[in-house]
């Protein structure tokens, strides 16, 4: 359903992205994991079209996103940022229905909402608050619930449990996987926190220096000698 | 290098960089489906409605200092009847709107460049984009029109209380006759020297607006990046508003 072709991307001297083929089948959910600076968000944004890659391109459905097709797409996506990236000037309420504002009365954008919210285990009294009064936990619900309010068929989700403690980015990771197995959503994780990967992923792709130097099945990770030491194993 | 080479690269570099910040501005003011009503109806708040103090407490002081001076230079040549007529004619040709329009450099175009450069960096922009609305229209377009239609008006408040500090100062201070002092006022005031102070305002609005999201949306990293923008947005707004009070004064009056 979303293919990468040979996307590179450079930033002056420093090669980013070397060449990534990857593709994710509808309703897979992929983790693309790899240590710090690997070029895992730039990836995510050059699928996005909000970083153009140097060389290569994205397909959709079979169809190349370019400027035609990226509104289409838009539509059936959402994304959780990794601080949230609520909008500082709205209420949480409206951060969660900025989209379905643009369509639907205030009314019935603030039920849905709510409902989200609730779906997110957020009581509905948080609704009114800004997102300035909200904890790095609240903030990332808030922020999953934005991503899955227009009921979007494909979710990016940027290191979803940074930044958060043990118990909280636990019950970050079973939300995202009770949506994403709930709506059949196809799922990007981009993390380095393997408790994610484990409960989120289906699949898995390890960036290393710009290319993808792993991929296979969640199941078949702690096998892969590639994977031993960003899983904390000793090499053989 | 060559000194000569240096100057050509330097004034390619600003020619290119001026077009690059009128093609944003160009876009900003024309894209205007889907309107916004609410984000503009905010800034009209923002810009317009908050900068009122300052500008009106601006232009007192300056109409009041300039009736002191004016008096006091015109009793040289014994002039220093003029103090009205050049009281009103400076200020709304030329102090109201440059005053105003420098006083709401400061205020917006570094709020402006702050909300937009931290929105850049929390990532609040790339939201917008993949909630499928176009972070010009949404936040560049409101700016933009509501800085153009707000400067004016504030100019044209300015202008009115700034005769009034000169007004107060000649007729408190000065001895003059308040009767005489407003009719002296605007007896020697023509609609196209207010005419020309707000078109002045509404091109120093445009500019004020265009310099704070244009360094916003440019913001670098961190505090360090949102910092570098805000104080770039001001010093172009202020020498911005500056050089085109140069050039418009020259079209309007020569």
């Amino acid at each position: 359903m979303i293919e990468a072709r040979d996307l590179h991307k450079t930033f002056g001297p420093k090669t980013v992205l070397a060449g990534i083929d990857l593709s994710v089948a509808q309703g897979e959910s992929l983790c693309v994991i790899g240590q710090s600076g690997t070029g895992k968000s730039v990836l995510l944004k050059c699928i996005l079209g909000l970083v153009p890659p140097d060389r290569g391109e994205v397909l959709w459905q079979g169809r190349p996103l370019d400027r035609a097709t990226r509104p289409d797409f838009l539509r059936r996506f959402g994304m959780l940022f990794q601080g949230g990236a609520l909008f500082d000037s709205l209420t949480v309420w409206q951060n969660v229905a900025f989209r379905l504002r643009q369509r639907m009365a205030d009314a019935n954008a603030r039920a849905i909402a709510i409902d989200k919210l609730r779906r997110v285990g957020l009581a509905p009294e948080t609704a009114d608050l800004m997102p300035a009064e909200l904890s790095g936990g609240m903030a990332k619900r808030v922020g999953l619930a934005r991503a899955i309010a227009d009921d979007p068929q494909i979710i990016f989700f940027d290191e979803p449990t940074t930044g958060l403690d043990p118990i909280r980015a636990r019950r970050i990771n079973q939300l995202i996987r009770g949506i994403v197995r709930e709506t059949g959503a196809t799922a990007i994780t981009i993390t380095h926190d393997m408790a994610s990967v484990r409960a989120i992923g289906d699949r898995v792709a390890m960036l290393q220096d710009g290319r993808i130097a792993w991929q296979g099945a969640a199941s078949a990770m702690d096998a892969a000698p590639e994977l031993a030491e960003f899983l904390g194993k000793t090499p053989a | 290098m060559n000194p000569i080479r240096l100057t050509g690269r330097a004034a390619l570099r600003l020619m290119r960089g001026i077009g690059a910040v009128a093609l944003f501005a160009g876009r900003g003011l024309v894209r205007l489906r889907p309107f916004y009503p609410r984000a503009f109806a905010t800034q009209l708040v923002q810009i317009g409605w908050l900068s009122l103090p300052v500008v009106g407490l601006t232009a007192l002081f300056t109409g009041a200092a300039l009736a002191l001076q004016i008096h006091s230079g015109g009793a040289r040549f014994q002039a220093s009847d003029v103090v009205p007529a050049i009281v009103a004619i400076g200020m709304v040709r030329e102090l109201g709107p440059v005053l105003g329009g420098l006083m709401v450099a400061a205020r917006v175009a570094s709020s402006i460049a702050a909300e937009i450069g931290t929105m850049r960096v929390t990532e609040q922009i790339d939201a917008l984009v993949t909630l499928s609305t176009d972070p010009v229209r949404w936040l560049v377009t409101p700016r933009l029109w509501a800085a153009t239609l707000t400067v004016p008006l504030l100019v044209a408040v300015g202008d009115s209380i700034g005769i009034m500090g000169g007004w107060l100062v000649g007729t408190q201070s000065l001895g003059f006759n308040s009767t005489a002092y407003l009719a002296n006022s605007w007896a020697y005031l023509e609609g196209w020297d207010v005419l020309s102070g707000l078109v002045k305002g509404a091109a120093f609005g445009l500019i004020v607006a265009t310099s704070g999201c244009w360094f916003g949306m440019r913001s670098g990293r961190g505090a360090e990046g949102v910092g570098q923008a805000t104080k770039a947005a001001v010093v172009a707004a202020a020498v911005g508003i500056l050089a085109a009070n140069f050039i418009l004064t020259g079209l309007f009056f020569e």
